[in-house]
């Protein structure tokens, strides 16, 4: 059965669970060519660095090779080709694709016209995966469990796709959650109605200094201004919020600060050599997490 | 009951929609895809009504209809009643259930949304919440309610 990764929401429980294990064996060994041979499109209808670069060095790693495009404009898609036409050719060419466009739902669309196993690297303010995916590998790797934690969400609550996902996803484990947002960026109802459905605790604040000393991650999220349809709101809340290491004196010394990055200015950079820092090894830890995702779905692990 | 309905236009054979909130008879016109066809259609909106205050009629001449496509008109309205006429008489009446997934009748209020960008069927799940009617987007999971979709 051709299996895809488009929501969080498509793993079970005990698929995110393999994952992290498979990930782990990557880390140790990060050098397992066992898909020789093997051709992966990476189709970015939209710019990234982290993400594309990461999913294209971990096909490598795995010994496949990549075709694909990191830019819309030098396809046909610029002549107007519909994406229905782009995913069918490419998918008589690969045996997986790895892709990321503007549109919300393209790639559950594009998973549907498919005939090869699809990724989804982020289709708009929507769905990231392999983002929410890393971040529990990180979360996991810095407590030593994903059970009974206390996650505090800082920033964008409203169209951070991030924040949206991992919720989701930690909803398998018994967490408590803590909602860090100004007014006009509060994590919206529809998240707010699953956790009272699952019967998950969370507190809202805007005061971004009153939960840092009772979380165990401290989940950073940058105002993204392509998110916003109104400028004005994007100016009034865009610098609300900026860590610094002088507000961490009173932290759990095992407290993590994720972030999804690009940070620009919520995390100061005197954050980043105190002990409770991990984003840069969180996005290292993408790697390990996306070699295990395609090693999942092509169904080698 | 069959007395009342010869009050406004008898049928021979054929289906009466009753029950529509008055304001949404277009809509189920619209729904059940009757722009354009040759069948006799008498309307009637803003008809008293003991319960609803206002309501809407479509009787429609020598058509019949499958439950699934009756079913659709659940969205806009839930509280509507089904008769089928043969013969004067009305043979049947049905309730509408609400159906658990609807595909190409409503659009998707998020502007960013692929199905507003490229030839793609909308497909939505219905979720129902003290009687609000909601949809889920299958493609960009965002939620509409149902009064914001047509």
């Amino acid at each position: 059965m051709r299996k895809s990764l488009i929501s969080i929401q498509d793993f079970s429980k005990e698929e995110i669970l393999h994952v992290l294990e498979t990930a782990k064996e990557f880390e140790k060994n990060k050098e397992q060519k066992f898909l020789e041979g093997k051709v992966i499109g990476s189709l970015f209808f939209e710019p990234s660095t982290r993400t594309r670069l990461s999913f294209e060095t971990a096909v490598n790693r795995l010994g496949a090779k990549v075709i694909g495009f990191s830019d819309a404009s030098n396809t046909s898609q610029s002549k107007g080709e519909t994406l229905k036409d782009t995913i069918k050719m490419v998918s008589n060419y690969v045996d997986m694709i790895i892709m990321r466009h503007p549109l919300e739902g393209s790639s559950r669309y594009a998973s549907e016209v498919a005939s090869v196993p699809v990724v989804n690297a982020g289709d708009g303010a929507n769905q990231h995966p392999s983002q929410t995916l890393l971040d529990l590998y990180s979360i996991l790797q810095t407590q030593g469990t994903l059970e009974n934690l206390t996650i505090n969400m800082v920033g964008d609550l409203k169209y951070g796709r991030t924040t949206h996902s991992l919720l989701q996803a930690m909803s398998h484990f018994n967490p408590k959650f803590i909602f860090t947002a100004p007014e006009e960026l509060k994590m919206p109802k529809e998240y707010k109605d699953f956790l009272d459905a699952k019967g998950i605790e969370y507190i809202e604040t805007a005061d971004m200094e009153e939960h840092i000393d009772d979380c165990d991650i401290l989940y950073m999220t940058r105002v993204q201004q392509e998110r916003f349809t109104d400028l004005m709101e994007y100016e009034r809340v865009k610098d609300v919020y900026r860590l610094k290491a002088s507000m961490l004196a009173g932290a759990k010394p095992d407290m993590k600060i994720l972030h999804p990055l690009p940070r620009v200015n919520e995390i100061d950079q005197d954050v980043d050599d105190t002990p409770n820092a991990y984003y840069f090894k969180q996005a290292e830890n993408g790697l390990y997490i996306r070699m295990a995702i395609i090693s999942y779905l092509l169904g080698y692990r | 009951m069959t007395r009342k309905e010869l009050v406004v236009s008898a049928l021979e054979n054929g289906t009466v929609l009753d029950h529509i909130p008055a304001e949404n008879v277009y809509k189920a016109l619209d729904i059940l895809n009757l722009k354009g066809i040759s069948n006799q259609i008498t309307i009637g909106i803003n008809l008293n009504s003991g319960y609803f205050g206002k309501k809407g009629i479509i009787k429609i001449a020598g058509k019949f209809f499958e439950d699934d496509e009756l079913n659709k008109l659940a969205l806009i309205a839930p509280k509507a009643t089904v008769n089928v006429i043969r013969d004067f008489k009305v043979v049947e009446k049905k309730k509408l259930v609400m159906p658990h997934e609807i595909t190409g009748i409503a659009r998707c209020k998020n502007p960013k949304c692929i199905t507003n960008h490229q030839p793609v069927k909308t497909r939505f799940t219905t979720m129902e919440e003290n009687n609000e009617i909601s949809l889920i987007c299958h493609y960009c999971e965002k939620i509409t309610d149902a009064k914001s979709i047509f």
